[in-house]
């Protein structure tokens, strides 16, 4: 089920800011892509333009064709809520739902597109709260709010209601950088476990993360301030890391950048 | 492995401080802050403030200016300015304008809560003489000016079924409407309804009154009533709702733009469509904040007596019936005793003010215990 990704020139715009220019790769089903780049060079943009979330922002628009399975998502006769049922989407910052328990958060997308059996929802609770590694910490408090957790153990939270409704594709901004070393394995472990039913795209800051977990490698950059992020090179992780061909990628690994 | 080589060289080339002293001298020309200094103690404070008073007191009273007012606002001035120089010499400048600026905004305060504190004492002391069982459960009818019993129960039936209706039509409308303009609203249309909310809330209560009248009382009602124009409650209501409706969509609005974007996004990123996840998500996350803009919009259609006058007419008998004839409401009431040439009258119409005053307190405490915190507010 999982799905292949192909973007074509995808332009995404800030009202007259262009944020990035004509981002050309392929992501491969069932397998993890990283995309890594300084601060500001468009990530996250292009990571919120592969589920429709980039034009929720009022004046965000995206050019270019972006094709799952050869569907192009950004025809005028796709269904919005259909594209993010199949690509699930974990935030650069931990969002729970304040007015929902522990419990309801992560069932949330279940029940509201339609789930009512009490059964079916605890079970994939308890499913998707142990594969975030979460379920020991919370097992005895589900009813206990949201917001009541530290940050780290919201973020695997919203990973946990984000896997609950079993995408095809999810996307994750820095899923663990407010994380501790322990959370931050078992959420590789988790990225590794589901790659061979999903596909998955992850940006991080971490560089021996996308070593770690990823089997492709993007990077991102901006020439100068004030120009749109682009794709410099997008190979084989060990590629990327061990002989990446463009010398920016090779300054950008060693931590000789800027 | 080569970045960190590159750090340690970095550090090593900062440049070694060369005195003979070591770093002494840089060091005197910055001293270290003291942690610890002297201290006003709390009975100078005391001894300030009780000076003050004595020495306005003993301006004031000799002189025959003024009464204890007058005392009160010297000795505050007075102690601002004890306080500021006793800080001063015995704390230092910092400390001593920290110290009349936290003195200001406690008299600040104080001159706030007083008239507040002074009007529920007068409502209380004055309105609690009447509380009796003939003023809850009988109306004004057939009470003459020599008769020292007579009752509210008529008013109290028409406040609450008054606001009551006006509630159930405001609150749907007035949601829907800020969901639209927030939510959904771009271009012209959003702004065009925003800015008559704007001019709405500025409507003056009779104004209100007078436009339910030649529309409703003069125009509408005859065509029911079989030709012939008749007041009830129910235009009062109407009337009413005019009022409530724009502070109730202005309210609600800044409450939805609260509701963090990022909420938005989480469900949309669930697949939720947009109407579940505003019904679901955003609506939830801002109701706190909704009741309390409801409950300031009741609080102040429950006082309103013009339109009421205007439209309902307020008559002295129960009428249940908000639909048809006369009624009448708290203050309304209140309005009618407190003009009235019985000598009874004063005392039901302190009473009455009580009662709404009691009514919309009620009121405003079940409903922000049944909506709860706001979860924004962490
Ligand atoms: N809501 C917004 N409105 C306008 N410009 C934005 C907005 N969000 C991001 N940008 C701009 O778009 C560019 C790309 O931002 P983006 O968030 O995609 O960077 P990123 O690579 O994810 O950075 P980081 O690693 O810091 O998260 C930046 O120049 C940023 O200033
Ligand atoms: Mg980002």
């Amino acid at each position: 089920m999982a799905k292949r990704i192909e973007a074509v020139g995808v332009t995404a715009y800030y009202g007259s800011f262009k944020a990035i220019d004509s981002i050309t790769m392929t992501i491969e089903p069932k397998s993890v892509t990283a995309l890594i780049g300084p601060s500001g060079c468009g990530k996250s943009t292009f990571l919120r333009s592969i589920n429709r979330m980039h034009e929720v922002l009022p004046g965000a628009r995206v050019e270019g064709r972006l094709t799952v399975d050869d569907q192009n998502i950004y025809d005028p006769d796709v269904d919005v809520t259909a594209v993010r049922r199949v690509i699930g989407m974990v935030f650069q910052r931990p969002n729970p739902f304040p007015t929902m328990s522990i419990f309801d958060n992560v069932v949330a997308g279940l029940r509201l597109n339609g789930v009512r059996s009490k059964p079916a929802l605890a079970e994939a609770a308890e499913r998707a709260l142990r594969s975030a590694n979460l379920w020991d910490e919370v097992k005895d408090r589900l009813n206990k709010p949201g917001a009541s957790l530290s940050g780290g153990q919201q973020q695997r939270l919203c990973i946990a209601r984000a896997i609950a409704v079993e995408p095809q594709v999810l996307l994750m901004d820095e899923p663990c950088s407010a994380l501790d070393p322990i959370s931050t394995l078992a959420i590789e472990d988790l990225m590794l476990g589901l790659k061979d039913r999903f596909t998955i795209v992850i940006v991080t800051h971490n560089l021996q993360q996308a070593a770690r977990v990823s089997d492709k490698t993007g990077f991102f950059s901006i020439d100068a301030a004030g120009e749109p992020g682009r794709l410099v090179e997008y190979d084989d992780t060990e590629k990327i890391f061990g002989n990446p061909s463009v010398p920016k990628t090779r300054d950008y690994i060693a931590g000789r950048f800027g | 492995m080569s970045v960190t080589a590159a750090r340690t060289r970095r550090r090593a080339r900062i440049p070694r401080c060369t005195h003979p002293q070591g770093c002494a001298r840089t060091r005197r020309s910055a001293p270290e802050p003291a942690l610890r200094g002297r201290r006003l103690p709390g009975w100078a404070l005391l001894a300030i403030a009780v000076a003050a008073l004595g020495l306005a007191a003993a301006v004031v009273y000799p002189a025959g200016i003024g009464n204890w007012v007058l005392v009160t606002v010297i000795a505050a001035i007075l102690y601002l300015t004890g306080v500021f120089a006793a800080a001063w010499s015995v704390e230092g400048p910092r400390s001593a304008r920290n110290r009349t600026w936290s003195a200001l905004i406690h008299s600040a305060f104080v001159l706030a809560v007083l008239p507040l504190a002074s009007v529920t004492w007068t409502l209380v002391a004055k309105g609690s003489r009447r509380l009796d069982h003939d003023f809850f459960f009988t109306s004004m009818r057939n009470i003459g000016a020599r008769d020292a019993n007579g009752g509210a129960y008529h008013a109290i039936v028409g406040t609450l079924e008054q606001t009551g209706i006006a509630t159930l039509i405001t609150v749907p409308l007035g949601i829907c409407a800020a969901i639209y303009v927030v939510e959904y609203g771009r271009g012209p249309l959003a702004g065009t309804i925003r800015f008559f909310v704007g001019v709405m809330t500025g409507i003056p209560s009779i104004v209100a009154g007078l436009f339910v009248l030649s529309f409703w009382v003069l125009v509408i009602s005859p065509k029911l009533n079989g030709g012939r124009p008749g007041y009830s409650g129910f235009a009062a209501a109407l009337a009413l709702t005019v009022l409530m409706l724009p502070t109730v969509v202005r309210s609600t609005e800044e409450m939805l733009r609260l509701v963090p974007a990022s909420l938005r996004e989480g469900a949309y990123a669930l697949g939720v469509p947009k109407w579940k996840t505003v019904l679901r998500i955003v609506l939830p996350t801002a109701l706190p904040g909704i009741v309390t803009g409801v409950m300031l919009a009741l609080a102040r259609a429950a006082g309103e007596t013009a339109p009421v006058l205007l439209v309902a007419g307020g008559g002295a008998s129960i009428n249940v019936n908000p639909f048809q004839d006369n009624q009448n409401s708290l203050a309304l009431l209140t309005f009618q005793q407190a003009g009235d040439a019985s000598r009874y009258a004063p005392a039901r119409a302190w009473s009455a003010a009580l009662t709404l005053v009691a009514l919309v307190l009620i009121l405003t405490i079940a409903a922000k215990l049944v909506a709860g915190r706001s979860p924004l507010a962490r």
